[in-house]
């Protein structure tokens, strides 16, 4: 159990991490949010470890990292937490294709929340290039869980 | 796959209501971005996290420095020997105009003087590094290692050797973030080198362009002009350089496009000037809507609300 949550936070400080090294110009759009997938991918694999709080702090977390608006992320990773909380039974059942395409709608969903919070607060940008991140996170998720699995089976 | 394994939650004792839980983090957020758009208090949150965030942004920062270090400390000596050559021969250019300078800058000062006008030059400054981290792909944003704990300010301007680089958007406690000239939140007032047309540049979101907006087709600028920061606004220090007309098309009826570059390298600079200056004492009956504000907190993006067409007795 403490291994997880170990773990749990140090995918997390990984995440986050990732969200802030330099890329070269190119990649720079098609940055996948690595700390979301993280935070979806335990969500669903122990939901008791990664409740809401968690989500929410590590949004949070991404916020200052970014500077962007205090809670803005925070609340993109509580809906979408909350989200996979609600599905996730039903998707711990579902092929790894099929899972891909319930995490881009989330990432979807999550990226339509920061271009509203953005337009709200005066910030929007309305390139389509800011949905790209929607694309590579779905394409990377197999990724993902290939990585979590083997890390969760070698700390439980 | 995902394992369908231990850590199912159970159907009874499920913990706290997930919905409840939901709300209530939902509401809190809301309210911290109301917060944070409204009062300056949420600040200090943002300084206390941005603490814990600290050895992360420095973590992601560290490679690029030790791979610097290290092609610097085993550069050959050839290169090092060149490099040494055109440095001094710069140095002594530099200085050649410096004593030039030195004349002008006496003279200069006595003419204000004469105009009971105090200079808005550069006080004292304070070299910062920026921090080799992505804020956001859309805004043209950098981090510099030098914080509150250094006396750095919001709205502080900010320089590289070749012109006026941004100002601080954020002051967290070792570090602050800048917002450059060429974002598209951003907007300073310039005058023309050469004719003296005073008007605003504002960001476009290109690094290696800004735009003139409210340029009018009968303005005297050209391709080439230098423009100049006027210090208006108190954010910025007057006479230095911050862009380079690049084009100019005068197709409309009423305002003319005009494009400029930046001078400061905003792409490639490692390392900035922020600058302390005394803001000059604006000509009370001419610059109309403010007072002259005292070196205290100037107002945020002031630099925006400057009024173009006050080209005044300068």
């Amino acid at each position: 159990m403490f291994a997880r949550r170990l773990l749990y936070w140090i995918s997390m400080a990984a995440g986050l991490v990732l969200a802030i090294v330099p890329l070269p110009g190119w990649l720079d759009p098609f940055r996948p949010d690595l700390a979301l997938l993280a935070m979806i991918y335990f969500v669903l694999t122990s939901p008791r470890i990664a409740g809401l709080g968690y989500a929410w702090l590590s949004g949070l977390f991404l916020d200052v990292l970014r500077g962007m608006v205090l809670g803005q992320h925070a609340l993109g990773f509580l809906v979408v937490g909350y989200l996979t909380h609600k599905l996730q039974l039903r998707m711990r059942m579902f092929p790894i294709v099929q899972q891909a395409v319930i995490v881009m709608l989330l990432l979807g969903l999550y990226h339509f929340l920061m271009f509203w919070i953005d337009g709200l607060t005066g910030h929007s940008f309305t390139g389509w290039v800011r949905w790209l991140p929607v694309l590579s996170g779905a394409l990377l998720w197999p990724l993902v869980v290939a990585l979590g699995d083997s890390l969760t089976r070698r700390s439980s | 796959m995902v394992e369908l394994s231990h850590d199912s939650r159970p159907i009874i004792g499920r913990g706290p209501p997930l919905t409840a839980y939901f709300l209530t983090l939902a509401a809190l957020s809301v309210g911290l971005m109301v917060a944070d758009q409204r009062y300056q208090q949420i600040d200090r949150i943002r300084e206390s996290l941005s603490r814990v965030i600290y050895p992360m942004q420095r973590a992601v920062d560290f490679p690029f420095r030790a791979t610097d270090w290290v092609t610097g400390s085993f550069a050959d000596r050839s290169r090092l020997r060149q490099e040494n050559l055109a440095l001094t021969t710069r140095l002594r250019l530099a200085n050649l105009q410096l004593q030039r300078f030195a004349v002008l800058e006496e003279e200069n000062r006595r003419l204000r003087e004469m105009r009971a006008n105090s200079a808005g030059i550069a006080e004292k400054v304070l070299v910062a590094s920026i921090l080799n981290v992505d804020l956001d792909p859309f805004r043209h944003r950098v981090l510099l290692d030098k914080g509150a704990a250094d006396g750095v300010f919001k709205d502080q301007a900010v320089l590289d050797g070749d012109g006026i680089f941004g100002q601080v958007s954020k002051v967290n406690a070792s570090t602050a973030e800048v917002i450059l000239i060429s974002d598209a939140e951003h907007a300073i007032p310039v005058q023309s080198n050469r004719s003296g047309v005073r008007t605003i540049a504002v960001g476009t979101g290109d690094q290696n362009k800004l735009s003139l907006p409210f340029v009018t087709v009968e303005s005297d600028l050209q391709e080439g002009d230098l423009l100049l920061s006027t210090g208006m606004g108190g954010v910025f220090p007057p006479g230095y350089p911050v862009a380079q007309v690049s084009k100019v098309k005068r197709a409309g009826s009423t305002f003319a496009l005009v494009e400029a570059k930046p001078t400061a390298k905003l792409d490639q600079a490692r390392e900035v000037l922020l600058v302390w200056f005394k803001p000059p004492a604006e000509p009370a009956p001419v610059a109309g809507d403010k007072p002259p504000t005292p070196s205290s907190t100037p107002v945020e993006d002031s630099a925006a609300v400057a009024p173009p067409a006050q080209a005044g007795g300068e």
